[in-house]
């Protein structure tokens, strides 16, 4: 298959593999980061090329969180920073 | 004590001077003892480089033996030779650099960009090698030296056609060159190639300074466009690029399939450029031509009509010939040779700035340091000789080599005085090298290693360091420690589960070092008059001065005597003691848990079975270790940490894993199965161990009229109380998830388990209820009552357990594998009837009736069939075998009850051993078509493919016999390669993982404090104080709230 965006492709955003990634406002991100006492590159990274990275069209030196499903705790919040 | 820290650490190569200058002395002769049995002066146990002789004293620092650390010497070589440890970053570092300058085969903007990007990585504390990497790379590719060559111009009218010639150069061209004073061969190779230096990023220009000024100056100086130096530069739409100024403009556009630029100059002459493309970015190029001649590369660049032209070294392409041999090879593939002295001449040409583009520090690490002009000597005390019995002096492994070091060196530096032939240098270079190759690394491929005179190869260098037993493994990250001891395991029911049993002998070894104070004084001595042979003494006390005295039996009077307050006394392990027991290997944390010390008689550690599981111990010969801890913080930790009580609960699963194993289950299940009766004196007796003052009210009154009580009630007493528990049995068959009402208290099998207040209601004891891994009840306990309650618990259990089941009797032979002969038939039957079905589904198979699976071809089909035809009567077999054998059989209860082996084990000794595998389908292999040379060819039949019909009770035939030998071989084969791939791939997870931390608010942290989990486990729960892994056990709490019952 041809690289780049296929017109009427299917969004990797639906698949059910893929947690709801969202990017988080900048007063959330200053919680989160007084929450856990912690600097912005103390967060777990992702790269900006990751497919997903690019799909919710977050850039560098955002926060995205991350809604995983969780075999202990059901549903579980997860943080990362996106990164080069 | 004084404390340092560790700010950092360097490391870096040792230089020549550097090595002179920590030197103690140069070595200069291979000998070392003398006539008289001293150290040679200058030689390599030399007196400057350390003592390891008593008595002697060291001519550098003056120290004694044990006082001096020894001290380096060196060698001066004769010849450099290349240091193998780095034999392939010299090899990249040659093929990256111009063979005339030693400058770094890159662009000044590349080697910008590339420092730019190592010093980024240094900032983040991140590789540098993946950048380095993609330097030497880069470096390597190219085939001329663009510093050390010469630039000039020729005219390039009148070329156009030579220009486009595919491999010649034209004669026109060569002789504008050849006016200019350079000469070009006839061969030289001539081709027109996209310039790797791109002349503005499309993609950026119109925003980027830089870019800008890249494009203008290109335009200025190829185009001659003076004017655009203050142009305005802007994009008119998504295709074109408009540089203007005033009236004047030019324009780029891109091409639609966006692989050219065209250049529309104002005169309406357009000029076209090729695009590359990297990644989202475009980048603009030019064209150039090549000339390759022998020695020297032309690059052709056109400006208007003039040629601009550079004349380079062109680079030779250097062969590496493990381990530490480099060729230069020339166009008609002649190779020369490249001495160390060469390479060594190369390495010195790079410049400071350059190395940093290998990721080294030039200050710390130059690249020439790689080839030694000096070796530096260890110290003595690194290499120590052994005195043998004979008198006779051995010297150590590197002691020899260095030995043969000098002689060749030696022998060298006379040769070559005396003016030897070349090649006689060359060799004896050559074995120099060898030499010094197998003083660092002796197990380098490709070379044979250096033996000593016994034919044992010798541990050099890197063999000390490397591998399991090397330095790094063996010695730091563990060695052999003091104070422990290991021997045989065996079991010991009647001590507690938190002790160990210890020879005497042991104890009489292992010691406790205890302060004598005021209030210990008179136990002490009494302790050290007893001396060191007799039990609990001691084996040493220690002066309030700190002089160490050993006790004898000469002296032991007059130190019991002399003791006083603030001598300490290393005494014997006494009862009581805390002490760490392990096992290897040592999976998971309970692995090594505190026992405490019951001196026994005899020679093995004694340990309750109860704990064997957490050990994954038996008696069958298990070793264990004994760690007997030395300081008060070590044993208050150990006790506080490490108890076995402490840890009855496995911190992976959140259930018991110290619990009844095997006769405790059996015993338990036989005392509580039905409604056994006991009379007073019987209930007494079996309760006879357990610490209790009231039996409770009886249960009714025998025939006699004597009163009796049942065996639940029995097992009752060792229940704390205020217990309420309910749960279902290890015999449960799961009566509701087969459409079944649960009969509950009912249970016909007793599988319901009711526990009220402390009393047995209903159920019968099994697997469930004490076991290990499961065990309900001790769950429970654990829970409520505590670590202690819950180890009361297992050894009253433990003690009834084996009480019962001694005076009830149990066991199990050959002959409990009996079945009727009707039932023998029956299974006879059974069997031919399958058989006879494999027999149809073959034929039906070969007349193409059979019909394929989806997903399957026909004869995967078949296989499948066949298999599900012999496992189901093997089944079935085993159900008849059942029904022959009941709950009284001792090996069905221990199947049931799970105190040892499972139903399938009974089903394969009474009835039927079944199928027998390969990789999970019936047994192929042996001859040709077939498996044994008893069979047909093709034959596919039941006992021709490994089907056992017989049971191990009855007998194997010959070929069953050694079908299962095959199946048994797998399962061998199986676990010995898992054992040894999962404890790799544990060794690599704890590698990884050992530094993440659980921090107080709960999130996993690495050592930089970087967030790794938000939430330990998602979940934030500990294991280890969960219920079965959940955090709560819901069930039990609605249970206990609202009394609802499910």
């Amino acid at each position: 298959m041809k690289k780049g965006k296929v017109r009427g492709k299917v969004s990797i955003l639906e698949h059910e593999l893929v947690p709801l990634h969202e990017v988080m406002t900048e007063r959330e991100v200053e919680e989160l980061l007084n929450k856990y006492k912690i600097k912005k590159e103390q967060l777990p990274k992702i790269k900006s090329s990751d497919p997903v990275i690019r799909e919710i069209k977050a850039r560098e030196g955002d926060v995205v969180r991350i809604t995983r499903k969780s075999r202990t705790a059901g549903k579980t919040l997860f943080y990362r920073l996106v990164t080069k | 004590m004084r404390t340092k820290r560790i700010k950092a650490i360097k490391f870096g190569l040792l230089s020549p001077t550097e090595i002179r200058k920590m030197s103690a002395g140069k070595v200069i002769t291979a000998d070392t003892y003398g006539e008289d049995g001293f150290p040679i002066e200058m030689g390599l146990v030399n007196q400057q480089l350390g003592v390891i002789d008593p008595g002697l004293r060291c001519k550098t620092c003056g120290g004694r033996m044990g006082e001096c650390p020894g001290h380096f010497g060196h060698i001066e070589l004769a010849a450099p030779v290349i240091h193998v440890g780095y034999a392939k970053l010299v090899y990249r570092i040659l093929t990256a650099t111009c063979r005339e300058c030693g400058r770094v085969l890159l662009s000044e903007g590349e080697k910008r960009r590339y420092l730019e990007e190592i010093k980024q990585q240094r900032d983040k504390h991140a590789d540098v090698n993946g950048v380095v990497k993609q330097v030497f790379k880069e470096a390597a590719k190219n085939e001329v030296c663009m510093y050390c060559g010469e630039y000039f111009s020729i005219d390039a009218e009148g070329l156009d056609d030579e220009l486009n010639e595919k491999s010649s150069v034209g004669s026109e061209l060569r002789e504008r060159i050849e006016d200019r004073g350079f000469t070009v061969s006839k061969n030289a190779l001539f081709r027109r190639e996209i310039d790797p230096e791109c002349l503005f990023c499309w993609s950026r220009v119109p925003d980027d300074d830089a870019e800008q000024m890249r494009l203008l100056e290109f335009l200025m100086r190829d185009f001659e466009l003076t004017w655009v130096k203050d142009a305005r530069i802007s994009k008119k739409d998504d295709k074109t690029l408009v540089i203007a100024r005033g009236k004047r403009a030019v324009e780029f556009s891109l091409s639609p399939k966006r692989d050219r630029v065209t250049l529309n100059l104002e005169d309406g002459s357009s000029y076209e450029f090729p695009v590359k493309k990297q990644g989202t970015e475009l980048f603009v190029h030019n064209f150039r031509w090549v000339i390759t001649d022998k020695e020297r590369v032309y690059i052709l660049k056109r400006v208007l009509d003039k040629l601009s032209i550079y004349c380079g070294v062109r680079q030779k392409q250097i062969k590496y010939e493990k381990p530490t041999t480099y060729k230069e090879i020339d166009d008609d593939g002649k190779e020369r040779r490249l001495m160390p002295t060469d390479v060594r001449e190369r390495l010195e040409r790079i410049p400071d700035e350059d190395v940093e583009l290998f990721g080294m520090d030039p200050k710390n690490a130059r690249p020439e340091w790689m080839v030694l002009t000096v070796l530096p000597v260890p110290p003595v005390t690194a290499r120590p000789s052994i005195t043998l019995e004979s008198g006779q002096r051995s010297e150590d492994d590197l002691t020899h080599k260095l030995v043969d070091i000098i002689r060749i060196n030696q022998r060298f530096m006379e040769n070559r005085d005396a003016g030897a032939p070349q090649l006689i240098i060359e060799d004896l270079w050559e074995l120099l090298q060898y030499h010094v190759n197998t003083y660092f690394d002796n197990e380098i491929p490709g070379i044979p290693p250096a033996r000593h005179r016994s034919g044992r190869p010798l541990k050099t260098m890197a063999q000390r360091l490397k591998g399991k037993e090397g330095r790094f493994r063996g010695s730091l990250s563990g060695k052999r420690v003091n104070f422990s001891a290991r021997t045989v395991i065996s079991p010991d029911p009647d001590i507690e589960i938190d002790e160990v049993g210890v020879p005497e002998e042991i104890a009489k070894e292992l010691t406790i070092t205890v302060n004598v104070t005021e209030r210990n004084l008179e136990l002490m001595r009494e302790t050290v008059r007893r001396g060191s042979k007799n039990h609990p003494g001691a084996n040493y006390v220690r002066r309030a001065d700190g002089r160490k005295v050993k006790v004898t039996e000469s002296n032991h009077e007059t130190l019991a005597e002399e003791l006083d307050i603030g001598w300490k006394v290393e005494r014997h392990l006494v009862d009581g003691d805390i002490v760490l027991f392990n096992r290897q290997p040592s999976l998971h944390r309970l692995s090594i848990m505190a026992h405490y010390v019951r001196v026994m008689p005899g020679k093995t550690f004694r340990l309750n079975p109860a704990v064997c599981p957490p050990y994954n111990a038996d008696y069958d010969g298990d070793e264990m270790n004994l760690h007997v801890l030395q300081t008060e913080e070590a044993r208050a930790e150990a006790k506080i940490l490490m108890e076995v009580q402490r840890n009855i609960i496995s911190p992976r699963f959140g259930r018991p894993i110290v619990g009844g194993i095997h006769d405790y289950i059996t015993g338990l299940f036989l005392l509580t199965m039905g409604d056994r009766k006991f009379n007073k004196e019987e209930a007494l007796d079996i309760l006879r161990d357990i610490d209790i003052d009231a039996l409770g009210e009886p249960a009714g009154v025998m025939s006699d009229g004597s009163p009796y009580w049942t065996g639940k009630q029995i097992f009752s007493v060792i229940l704390p109380p205020g217990l309420n528990l309910q749960f279902r049995g290890k015999v449960c068959e799961r009566c509701e998830e087969r459409g079944l009402r649960c009969e509950k208290e009912k249970c016909p099998r007793e599988a319901y388990v009711l526990i009220r207040d402390g009393k047995l209601i209903s159920g019968v004891i099994d697997e469930m209820a004490i076991g290990s891994f499961k065990g309900m009840i001790i769950d429970r306990i654990f829970r409520v009552r505590g670590g202690e309650a819950a180890k009361r618990f297992i050894k009253n259990a433990s003690r009834l357990a084996t009480n019962y089941i001694l005076r009830a009797g149990f066991s199990f032979g050959i002959s409990d594998e009996d079945i009727p002969r009707e039932g023998k038939e029956q299974i006879s039957e059974l069997i031919e009837e399958a058989e006879q079905k494999v027999e149809r589904l073959i034929m039906a198979y070969e007349a193409g009736e059979l019909e394929a699976l989806p997903g399957r071809t026909l004869e995967e089909t078949l296989e499948l069939l066949i298999m599900q035809e012999l496992g189901r009567a093997r089944d079935e077999a085993g159900e008849i075998a059942g029904k022959y054998l009941g709950i009284e059989n001792s090996g069905v209860l221990m199947a049931k009850s799970g105190a040892r082996g499972s139903i399938l084990n009974l089903t394969q000794m009474a009835a039927c051993v079944g199928q027998q595998s390969v990789r999970g389908e019936r047994i192929m292999r042996g001859y040709q078509d077939r498996t044994l040379p008893h069979f047909k060819h093709g034959d596919r039949s039941a006992d021709a493919r490994g089907f056992v019909r017989s049971s191990f009770k009855d007998g194997l035939s010959p070929a069953e016999y050694f079908f299962h030998a095959i199946g048994g071989r797998e399962a061998l084969v199986d676990t010995a390669v898992r054992t040894s791939q999962s404890g790799y791939f544990q060794r690599r997870l704890i590698n990884a993982l050992q530094d993440l931390e659980v921090k107080y608010d709960g999130t996993v942290r690495e050592t930089q404090d970087t967030v790794v989990q938000f939430t330990y486990g998602e979940d934030g729960v500990d294991p280890s104080k969960s219920v079965g892994g959940k955090s709560v056990d819901i069930d039990e709490i609605l249970r206990e709230e609202i009394g609802a019952s499910t």
